[in-house]
């Protein structure tokens, strides 16, 4: 079966069969390995990408039901001149990661909130983000570094 | 040397964003999960469905007919392999050989193409199996007509690192049994003023490490190469070496990034078995478990504890007694090193004069157990800390005053024949207090406490690390400790770079390929910043040594001419640094000084344990009294590391550990209904999330550069984890009034306390 998608802003064109997920066309045949399969029943958040810019579990969400749209992963938020994403920035500044294997995920869905809410509370964090596990950090650092990039992205959209 | 208290820390001491941050934010750090080797086939593993049985038959080969398949191994496809590991002792079967002794363990393995077809193969195999009465508790397993688990008689694994002799293979179900006893514990109980005694129950719990168990092997002619999640490469080659009778020049275990470990990936786990794969698969094969396989493959042991605790009308700590049963499952794994600090772990950190505890594991049919962060003190800190709290209130004392009055002191040989106590408890606690805000006054139904573990951590020093300086000034640290996410890729430059004066981004780290790296024992019980890091500042000083002589001899001077200066050498008018020390020896802009360090059980690391690893916490907690559900208000974490090499790692490891104790003090148990683990997914298995945060965190760390390891360092990361159930039951008594030995407490076992006890 082939499929054409929108991925990070290039066109991709794969040929994979129909129970092919997301994540095993990304990390299988696309070689972009970023996006983490941990529990693979949509519970864990390691997997999560943007579709048309709404989080979604890479790790049961059908490829096929990316065809035609915009996916994002998190080899795609970087700026071609090696300019982090302010999130990615944050996520460093803030120590908001040690294994780093449930980040991508955690990033990602972040993105998506502070896409939809650029200021998000406290309390809105807490419940966007219950998605996403981190057995690592304790989440506060990670809560830390959502707020961090929050302001940063509200003084950039101003200049 | 390192040994005076140094405070004009350059590089050491300060925050410094981790090494592996730009890797882990844009996806691109390398895990095992993400490895391909070319040629490389798949593994899947078919798992007993019963905790005890006999395997009749096995028929592979509708499965081996299966398109796309390349193997199916069994344990009778083993001939020329040793096939039995484990570093206690040998008794784990890396495929199931003759009988099956818990439900989910491997009993055939199909190597194909792709995961798929071998998930599809899988269906394809026929094995016949007679069941055995099993046994599931510690209780069950002792009673005189339990089945016996393991009929033969082990060999020992090579690589103990405990002191006492492994009960196991004895015929009977005794896994591990490990006593310590000072004083005169009856005379002491029966002189006291006030006594508690109870029985606790700490679970069985799963580490969820995010990454589950994952490796490559490729076995050929010229050796076994594995890639793997282990924690411990060196300790997995041993096994590796034994399995396949290599010499330990041609195993080669290689560890890139790990996606967490917390002592679940101690230890040899799937090696073995994807490494037969590969053997009878004569490829590359990779075997990859889902998170629901990880759960069958190890877990904490739970414990049953009966413990007392005496006092003297000054309100002294005079006695404890405990015996302890815990159940280790299947295979001894590492359980016989955790019996054994589980039963030192119940003194600390007070100074008790009347000692006896008594501890045995027993194998049962249930997933095998193994270290899990903090190594059995988690488990007996529940009924320690536990009964503090109860004693205090007896005698009508301030817990938090009594803590105090009765606390290890430093340089204290509170534990006869162990180092010295190297913390400082009351400034541990006295921050954890004012943290959470102790003596102001508490809303209805609140409860609010202070903890304290102290245990005896470090593992064994066994270490060696090459610090290569370059050239051009820049510098490559060799090392065996693997970067679980606990930034040892991160705090080991920052040491070199301190010693060799040399800026931190020039420092850049080799590390767990045992082809390459130099040995290291293990990357656990919180000792890679202490042992690692000392070997790694003391191979920075003897590259030194070694660039002084070389200034000497470019300089045709007396070795005593040349001074040493950050960075560099000067001698008279004449300054250079490294680099041009390196390049004008060997005459070309090129070359290098491999400065060295062995660390063994010797001078400063005699004493064992390697340092005691001593942390408080402090939490405030909240009782629905209509739900049972417990909210965290406040909690506060107090580790006291000695010297934090980077402070905000330190801080976010005893967040980390906090977290995880968190989730044992108030969900997190691992259940076994009859033969079945019920709740092994995550679906289940309830773990922390971001809705459970604690309403007001803060993170604190005692810094008195009391510590052995590199600039008056030690280690942390563990210790918050381990009282933090305790400190949780203790609260809720305080807030309610309903004392719980059970962890966890969850909403249904707090209501029907409470319940009881307005019954009474």
């Amino acid at each position: 079966m082939n499929l054409q998608f929108n991925l990070n802003g290039k066109p991709a064109k794969v040929d994979c069969e129909a129970a092919d997920t997301l994540a095993e066309v990304l990390r299988n045949q696309l070689n972009l390995n970023g996006t983490k399969v941990s529990c693979e029943v949509q519970v864990c958040g390691a997997c999560t990408v943007l579709v048309d810019g709404a989080p979604v579990s890479a790790c049961t969400y059908l490829a096929y039901e990316a065809r035609g749209k915009s996916v994002t992963t998190i080899e795609g938020l970087e700026k071609p001149d090696g300019t982090l994403h302010p999130l990615q920035q944050a996520f460093i500044d803030e120590f908001a990661f040690q294994c780093g294997y449930c980040t991508p995920g955690m990033i990602m869905a972040a993105k998506a909130l502070l896409d939809e809410n650029p200021k998000p509370s406290r309390d809105q964090i807490i419940h966007y983000m219950d998605g996403n596990i981190c057995r690592c950090t304790g989440y506060v650092p990670i809560v830390a570094a959502i707020q961090r990039a929050a302001g940063v992205m509200a003084k950039e959209s101003k200049t | 040397m390192s040994a005076e208290k140094k405070t004009d820390f350059q590089i050491v001491n300060h925050s410094i964003p981790r090494r592996d941050g730009r890797v882990k934010v844009t996806g691109k750090a390398q895990y095992v999960a993400d490895l391909r080797l070319i040629g490389m086939a798949y593994a899947k593993v078919l798992r007993s469905p019963y905790a005890h049985a006999k395997i009749v038959s096995i028929d592979k080969s509708r499965a081996e007919a299966h398109p796309g398949v390349h193997c199916v191994v069994t344990g009778y496809d083993l001939e020329g392999l040793n096939p039995y590991y484990g570093h206690a002792v040998k008794d784990h079967p890396l495929l199931a050989i003759d009988k099956v002794r818990y439900a989910g363990e491997p009993v055939a393995a199909v190597v194909a193409v792709d995961e798929r077809t071998a998930f599809e193969a899988l269906e394809l195999i026929d094995v016949k199996y007679q069941e055995l009465k099993a046994v599931f508790t510690p209780e069950e397993a002792m009673a005189q007509d339990a089945p016996l688990l393991h009929e033969r008689k082990f060999e020992a694994g090579a690589l103990r690192g405990f002191e006492g002799e492994v009960t196991a293979g004895k015929g009977t179900n005794i896994c591990q049994s490990h006593k310590v006893q000072w004083g005169d514990v009856e005379k002491a109980f029966k002189d006291a003023a006030a006594v508690v005694e109870g029985n606790y129950y700490f679970p069985m719990t799963y580490a969820y490490a995010m990454e589950p168990y994952v490796a490559v092997a490729e076995v050929n002619d010229q050796g076994v190469t594995i890639y793997s999640s282990a924690q411990h490469p060196f300790m997995v080659r041993h096994d590796l070496k034994s399995i396949f009778n290599l010499p330990v020049s041609k195993v080669r275990l290689i560890v890139p990034f790990v996606g967490g470990g917390y002592g679940s990936k101690s230890y040899t786990k799937i090696e073995p078995l994807v490494a037969a794969c590969s053997w009878k698969a004569k490829r590359p094969v990779k075997l990859q478990l889902t998170v629901e396989e990880a759960m069958l493959t190890t877990r904490s042991d739970d414990a049953y504890t009966w413990m007392r605790t005496a006092v003297d009308k000054n309100g002294k700590i005079i006695a404890r007694q405990a015996k302890i049963l815990m159940n280790t499952g299947a295979y001894a794994e590492n359980s016989p090193l955790v019996v054994e600090k589980s039963t030192n772990r119940c003194v600390g950190p007070y100074a008790i004069p009347n000692v006896l505890i008594e501890n045995s594991s027993l194998y049962t049919n249930t997933v095998p157990a193994s270290s899990y962060r903090g190594f059995g003190c988690a488990q007996v800190t529940l009924p320690g800390e536990s009964q503090i709290d109860e004693l205090a209130a007896k005698i009508g004392k301030d817990p938090y005053e009594f803590r105090l009055a009765n606390a290890a002191q430093p340089g204290q040989e509170f534990f006869p024949g162990m180092r010295p106590f190297d913390g400082t408890l009351k400034q541990d606690l006295d921050t954890a207090a004012k943290a959470i805000g102790w003596g102001t006054p508490l809303a209805k139904g609140h409860g609010r406490t202070v903890a304290c573990s102290g245990s005896d951590a470090g593992a064994y020093p066994l270490t060696s690390t090459a610090v290569r300086v370059h050239a051009d000034g820049s510098v490559t640290i060799m090392t065996g400790s693997t970067e679980l996410g606990q930034g040892s890729h991160t705090v080991l430059p920052q040491i070199a770079a301190e010693a060799l004066g040399v800026a931190y981004d020039k420092v850049n780290v080799v590390s767990s390929d045992t082809a390459i790296t130099p040995y290291d024992r293990s990357t656990g019980a919180s000792r890679t910043t202490t042992l690692m890091g000392s070997a790694v500042l003391e191979a920075s000083e003897e590259a030194i040594q070694q660039m002084v002589v070389m200034a000497a001899d470019v300089l045709k001077v007396k070795v005593e001419d040349i001074q040493t200066v950050r960075g560099g050498v000067r001698c008279g008018e004449v300054q250079l640094d490294w680099s041009q020390v390196i390049s004008k020896f060997y005459g070309l802009p090129d070359g290098e000084v491999i400065g060295r360090s062995y660390i063994r059980k010797s001078g400063k690391f005699a004493a064992l344990p390697v340092f005691w690893e001593a942390a408080a916490t402090g939490v405030e907690i909240s009782v629905d009294e209509e739900t049972g559900k417990i909210t965290m208000e406040k909690l506060a974490t107090v580790g006291d590391v000695g010297l934090a090499i980077n402070p905000a790692l330190a801080e976010g490891q005893d967040l980390g550990a906090a977290t995880m104790g968190m989730g044992i003090g108030l969900f997190e148990e691992l259940i076994y209904e009859g033969s079945q683990l019920v709740n092994g997914s995550i679906l289940d298995y309830r773990l922390p999330r971001f809705s459970d945060l604690p309403k007001q965190v803060e993170l604190h760390l005692v810094q008195n550069q009391d510590g052995v390891g590199p600039y008056g360092a030690k280690g942390g990361g563990e210790a918050s984890l381990n009282s933090m159930a305790a400190n949780i039951a203790n609260a809720v008594d305080r807030a309610v009034g309903v004392r719980i030995r059970q962890a966890p407490l969850t909403p249904e076992r707090v209501w029907r306390a409470l319940k009881g006890k307005e019954r009474r």
